[in-house]
Order: structure tokens, then sequence, then C-alpha cells
């Protein structure tokens, strides 16, 4: 018989041992965010108001473009493909301003995050934005943080049940509201309005109604920070925007470490006392639930609620306001040098102070010059560029049109004077909402006459056509040649449309073509 | 495996992949994530089970639903046709003039009417209407039959020299070179051809007038310039359906080409003849 330690052991390990053993996918942990009061949290609130009446309102505000024209101000009229906003009418051939708007959206997009990091998350952000109209409801039907977490870990009871309905209730209502809003910018709001009551508005409605309230509800009160981590693309490449001169919340480590609790028994020890005192004000705020306190974090929508949450502590502290702040990296790592004395040890935070317990000069704090820098000065320029190119063309566009296309099948037809006939489609664009009464003229090909099929006038070089409003004319139009007048196989006139009344006009050149040796 | 990383900053372990000194952290899914994988993939099924999905031996699973591509193209012809209605309606009701002169039917008119143009004429016309030698260009204003739009109409309902259409327009030019002579079918061409252009042997011109007025006023006018009751060209204008000049022209006295048109009435119906003849009336030639 061997020995128990005779037994040869293998150098072996269970790859699959439950210690090592990787989860498949993790359950979510609830966040409870704290109401957080404060500077940021009143900017917030402006800006959820501006936007949500940005949104609501827009539809129902009127202006007036005279009786061939819709009198809402802004409108997305797909069925006549035609946008209006305010006094400006887009065609669809013009769709050109809104890609160019969109590309300026982006820029500016750019241009605000390498300057003040992702503000559009933190502020302005559809999902942020409606999160925080749902937290107003959770927060008034079930309280705030504590309430909230002692609520979900309660057994169900009758009145947790009449909570979490009239909760959900509510967020279905704002759902609706929402999707109801969205489809007014594609109809005429007060008509579409009683339609959608009286059981009348075409189904696309009632399923973008549907639809809407589905993924409000949804992303604004179910999943929430979900979106923002797992399915927004924007978190990921803001990562390319930001640099060491962008503003990101930041948590001051170089003045809050050591962080502690017992401040004077550790003073006391003789051992460094940062300014934070480990209250997690910063962590109960945040409605990405992390810790700001971790560092910079693909969480962070730099809401900024930490920022109010601890600054409200140091207020009663009597510390000076900015443990947590908007800073940029290159101040940051420049008082972490300062405070660990060249990164030569752990963070002293005496070491950024006097010895009358202020902040030293040497501490770096942001300037606005900051913002000014080469990439910014391109952002800039090119968003003021497209700017004021998308203006210029808007100031200056034709609201008058002409455009020719020429017969390709036959080319020319020989008539039986010997005379040659070229046919063209003549597309007038009459891009106001007022009737008018244009000239089609031909310029140049002396001789030249032509006839317009549908009217009723004897051959000749210039007519009187009405457009109707807002509508595009199309008019088959033949020019003919006599013989002696042909000088090679193309020749090339133009076709202009003038009108009398606002000296707007607009030509084509087109080319008439003749047989090889024309007689 | 037993070479296993954890990341350093986040303390979760790694892949195991690594491109260039980066390595992908495994963290795991949030656990919403992978239902909705899972519920996709019962919506697949249930997809397969409500629309023709599974392949059987013959055919395939229908699909509760009922869906078919056929029967979904079927009623979107018949609501197109419903949408027609109207106009097929006016076009069967009106003349042919009454279309042409109402810009809305013209419109409808020349609309359908290219398109059965482009299916039954294109063959012997071409895809212009330009037409080629022997097959006349109904783009220009040189009609046998005439150009108006109910003349037009006649044309295509009954056909030219079509035998099997009793009302088809009938004409027939002799062959006159068993009529008469060579030599007064040079001179007679000569002449033709001094009427719409110089020709080179100008003595030939008086005898050549003289065959004409024997031979071909009957049909072709004293001054030449044709009949439309009889399909008798002008013979004074630039165009010419079998060539222009005197060789092509004796050709034709010789051993006339006789061109015959179907009769399109009875195969397209009533409408879309009138449609077809409002189209080639807006083809630029239309009197």
């Amino acid at each position: 018989m061997l020995d128990n330690t005779q037994v040869e052991r293998l150098e072996a390990e269970a790859v699959n041992s439950a210690k090592v053993r990787q989860p498949m996918y993790a359950a979510r942990k609830k966040i409870f965010p704290k109401r957080a009061t404060g500077n940021f949290r009143q900017f917030k609130w402006l800006v959820m108001a501006v936007t949500l009446g940005i949104y609501y309102l827009t539809p129902w505000l009127r202006w007036d473009r005279g009786p061939f024209a819709p009198d809402q101000a802004v409108l997305l009229d797909v069925a006549n493909r035609r946008f209006y906003f305010f006094f400006i009418e887009i065609w669809p051939q013009e769709f050109y301003y809104v890609a160019g708007l969109l590309v300026m959206a982006g820029v500016g997009l750019f241009l605000i995050t390498s300057t003040v990091g992702r503000a559009w998350c933190g502020y302005a952000c559809p999902q942020t934005v409606w999160v925080d109209l749902f937290l107003v409801v959770e927060r008034a039907i079930e309280g705030d943080r504590n309430a909230r977490i002692k609520l979900d870990a309660a057994s169900w009871s009758p009145r947790k049940l009449a909570l979490r309905v009239s909760k959900h209730a509510i967020w279905l209502i704002i759902g609706a509201a929402t999707g109801g809003a969205w489809i007014f910018y594609f109809a005429d709001a007060p008509t579409l309005l009683g339609e959608l009551f009286t059981c009348t508005a075409a189904p696309v409605a009632y399923i973008t109604v549907a639809v809407l309230t589905a993924t409000t509800y949804t992303f604004g009160g179910l999943m929430r920070e979900q979106v923002c981590t797992y399915m927004c693309p924007w978190p990921r490449i803001q990562a390319a925007m930001l640099d060491e001169s962008s503003l990101t919340v930041t948590y001051n480590d170089w003045r809050g470490e050591p962080r502690t609790r017992h401040a004077k028994k550790v003073q006391a020890a003789g051992q460094p006392v940062g300014d934070c005192v480990d209250c997690n004000a910063c962590v109960a705020v945040c409605p990405m639930g992390i810790d700001i306190r971790d560092g910079q974090q693909l969480e962070c929508i730099t809401c900024a609620l930490c920022i109010d949450a601890c600054d409200g502590v140091m207020d009663k502290l009597g510390k000076e306001r900015g443990l947590i702040s908007y800073a940029t990296l290159s101040d940051y790592n420049a008082n972490m040098m300062l405070a660990t004395a060249g990164g030569s040890g752990s963070v002293n935070p005496s070491l950024v102070r006097t010895d009358n317990g202020l902040f030293s000069d040497r501490v770096a704090h942001f300037h606005i010059r900051k913002i000014f820098r080469p990439r910014t000065y391109v952002y800039m320029a090119m968003w003021s560029l497209i700017g004021l190119g998308l203006l210029y063309s808007l100031l200056t566009r034709d609201r008058l049109e002409i455009n020719v296309l020429h017969d390709r099948n036959p080319q020319f037809v020989t008539l039986s004077d010997g005379s040659i006939r070229n046919g063209y489609t003549v597309k007038l664009l009459n891009m106001i909402p007022e009737p008018r009464t244009v000239i089609v003229t031909i310029a140049g090909l002396p001789g030249a006459e032509m006839s317009i099929v549908g009217v009723d006038l004897p051959a000749g070089r210039s007519f009187a056509i009405q457009v109707e409003p807002d509508r595009l004319r199309m008019l088959k139009v033949f020019v003919r040649l006599p013989a002696e007048q042909i000088h090679g196989e193309a020749q090339t006139f133009t076709l202009q449309v003038e009108d009398k009344a606002s000296f707007e006009s607009s030509e084509y050149t087109a080319t008439f073509n003749a047989p090889e040796k024309a007689r | 495996m037993s070479d296993e990383h954890i990341d350093e900053i986040s303390g979760v372990s790694t892949t195991g992949h690594e491109w260039d000194g980066i390595r992908e952290l495994n963290n795991p899914l949030p656990r919403w994530w992978v239902i909705t994988f899972y519920i996709t993939i019962v919506w697949a099924i249930g997809y397969t089970v409500a629309y023709p999905a599974w392949p059987l031996l013959h055919s395939a699973t229908k699909g509760v639903l009922g869906y078919s591509s056929r029967n979904e193209v079927k009623n979107e012809l018949s609501a197109a046709d419903a949408a027609k209605g109207k106009y097929v309606a006016a076009i069967e009701s009106k003349s042919v003039s009454e279309i042409a002169a109402d810009d809305t039917l013209r419109e409808f008119a020349v609309a359908a009417g290219g398109a059965a143009f482009r299916v039954n004429c294109v063959q012997c016309h071409g895809s212009g209407a330009q037409g080629s030698k022997g097959f006349p260009n109904l783009n220009d204003d040189d009609w046998l039959w005439g150009g108006k739009a109910d003349q037009i109409q006649q044309t295509v309902t009954h056909g030219i020299r079509f035998a099997s259409d009793p009302d088809t327009r009938l004409s027939e030019m002799p062959a006159f070179g068993d009529i008469i002579t060579a030599d007064q079918i040079k001179q007679v061409s000569a002449y033709v051809a001094s009427l719409s252009e110089t020709v080179g042997d100008q003595s030939m011109l008086a005898p050549g007038a003289k065959v004409f007025a024997e031979n071909c006023v009957a049909c072709h006018g004293d001054n030449a310039k044709g009949n439309k009751e009889l399909g008798a060209p002008d013979l004074t204008d630039a165009i010419w359906l079998y060539g222009s000049g005197e060789a092509a022209i004796a050709a034709q006295v010789t051993t006339p080409k006789q061109g015959v048109m179907p009769a399109w009435g009875a195969r397209l119906g009533e409408t879309r003849v009138k449609e077809l003849a409002v189209y080639v009336h807006s083809l630029g030639g239309g009197e």
C-alpha cells in the first residue's frame, strides 16, 4: 500500500471549474437615482423645458403662406413632397439643405464634444430628457431613492400594486403623447388631432403613435441607462472626439484622496486627509449607476448631477466646491503631479494647498482659452462655412426654374417642306405658392419657331404660359427650323423662362439636331 | 488555455485574443440582450409558420396567413385598374378629337397609347415611331391617309390593304413597267424628282411632265400633291417612303411596293385604338 504522499499529483486544473467559469449573461442591477439639487440640475430642468416645449409646441405654430399652401409653420408634407419651415419651403431636389443641416449638426456635435465632452448625452439627448421626465413621475409616485429601494424589495401588496400600476400608466400616457406629437409634424395638426379622436386618421398615424409609445415607454421607463451603455453608438464615437483639453466630469482625487469618514482621527495620527468624506452622495444621484471616483468611464453621460451632489456636501463642510468638477485631462494631470510630488508617491492633498489652507497658485484651473485650439477652430470654421454656404444658397435660390429634356428617339424629324423639327420636354417649376404667368422664349437659333402641344396658338418664338401655384408644369415643345437656316448637325440655343412681374428668370442651353446633310 | 489573462485596470479576464497589444475583455452580456436574441429566434420560427417558407417536395408551406406575392401583384393591378377606371370610361365615351382637346385625358391617352405602341407598333414603325424605308415615319407632317386624329383612328382600326378587313384602306399603284416604256419611266422619274429637288438632265423634264399628265394625275393630282382619299402620296414634298432621287422613283414606278398595315380594331379594342390614335397624333405631325 502506498502512503498518501506517495501518490503522484498531476499538474492539472479544471478548465471549466465553477470557480473560474464566466457567466454567459449578467442580470441588470437596478439603479435608484436620488434627486439632486444644484446649478446643473437647474440647468437640466431648463433644457428639459425648452426641448420638450419645442417638440410639443412646434407643430401648432401657424405661418400664413396665402391660400395655396398650408399654414403650418413646420410641416413635412410627404404626400406632396414639400417641406415647410417658417418662411422656407423646400422641394425634394433641394433636400441638400436638410443634408447640409445634418452635416452641421454632426460637426456641431464634434465641436461640443471636443470642448465640453458629452454635453449632448448629459443634457439634450431625447433619451436623457425623457428618462428625466419618467424619473420625475417615478419620484412623485414612489418617493425618492430610499423609498423606491424599499418598495422594490417589498413583497407585492395592494399598495405596491397601486403605485406600480399608476406609475406605468402615466409612463404610457407620456409615451402616447410623445408619439402623438410626432405625427403632427407630417400633417395639419388641428385637423389630424380631430381625426385621431374620431378614429378617421390614416392607419399609419395610429401605427406610428403605437410604435413611438412603445419605444418611449421601453427606452425611457424600462431600459434607461441600458440604452446609453449598450445600444447607442455615440458613446463609442465620442472617445475619439475627446482630447486632453476637453472638459469632462472629473473627480479631483488630487484634493479628495485619501478619502476618509474619520478625518479627525486620521489627522491626529499624522496621516494626510483628502476632501472626500466618502459620503457616496455622488453615487446615489448617478442615473448611470457608476462611481465617478473610479475615473472616466464609458457609462458616464456627464449629466453633472454628481457635481451638484458633491458641491452640496462641500458647502455644508465649508470646503471649496469642485471636488467633482468639469475639468480637462491636462489640468487634472498637472494637479495630480503636484499632489503626488511629481508622481513619486501617493496623493498628498496638502501639497496642493498653502499653509493657510487655500489652494496654491500652482493648482491649474480651467480657463476659457482652452476652448480655442486648432481643433475647435477647424470645427468652428467648418460649421460656419457650411452654414454660410447654405444661407447664401438659400437667399439666392431660384423660385422659377426651367428644365429641358431633348427627345432622343427620334433626335430630329424631317418635315414635308424640308425643314427639321426637334422635340423637347420642358418642365417649368413654379416654386412659390402663387399662380403666375411666365414667358417662355427661344433665344438664338434664328428662324426657329416653336409650338407647344395643348397650347392652341400659332407657332412663334415666345409664349405666355400659366403655371399653377407651387407646381411643376410639363410641356411638350416642338422647335422647327427651316432647311436654309440649318448650319451643322448640332446647333445650340437657349430656352428661357421669365416672370415679368418678379423679374425672375431661368434659362437652359439646349441642342438642336439636324441630319448630316440637310436638304 | 492556462495562460488566462486578467486585465489590470478592470480586473476582468480577457478572451485571450490579442491585436497589437489590445485585448478583448470577456464581460458577460446583459441578460435582456440574451433574452432579446431568443425572442428573435422564436419570432423567426413564428414567421416561417405565418408566411410561405418551408420547402416541400413539390412546393412549399403556404403559411397560415395565406400571404402570396402573386395575390399581392393581382391586388395592386386591380387597384391600378380601378384608379384608371374613370379615364378609361371617358375615353370610351368621347371621340378622339375631344380626347385630344382635354389636357388630362390627352395626357392619360398619350401614356396609355405610348405603352400600347411600344408593344404592338414598334416592330414596323420603330421605337421612336420614326419608321424606316417602306414604313412611314409617324412624327412628321406628311400623311398618306390623313393626319387628323379620327383619320389616324380609322387607319389603325382597319389597317391598310389588309385583306381580311372589309373596311380596310385600299389603293394600288399600277406597275407602270408593263404600261409605259423604259424611256418614259426615266423621263417621268426625272420630272417627279424635279418637283422637290434640282435634277441633272433638264431635257427630260418636258417629256416627263407629259407622261405624268397622261398617266399619273388621276391619283396624284394635277399639281402632284397627292390624294389622301386614295393614299396617293404628295410627290412635291421632302419625304419619300421608298427613298428619294430619280433611281428610287423609277424603281417605284416600274414595280411599285405596296405596304400593308394590319387592322388593329378587332385585336386591341376601340378604347386602346383611340389611345393609340391620340398618341400618334401627339407625336408632332398631327393635323
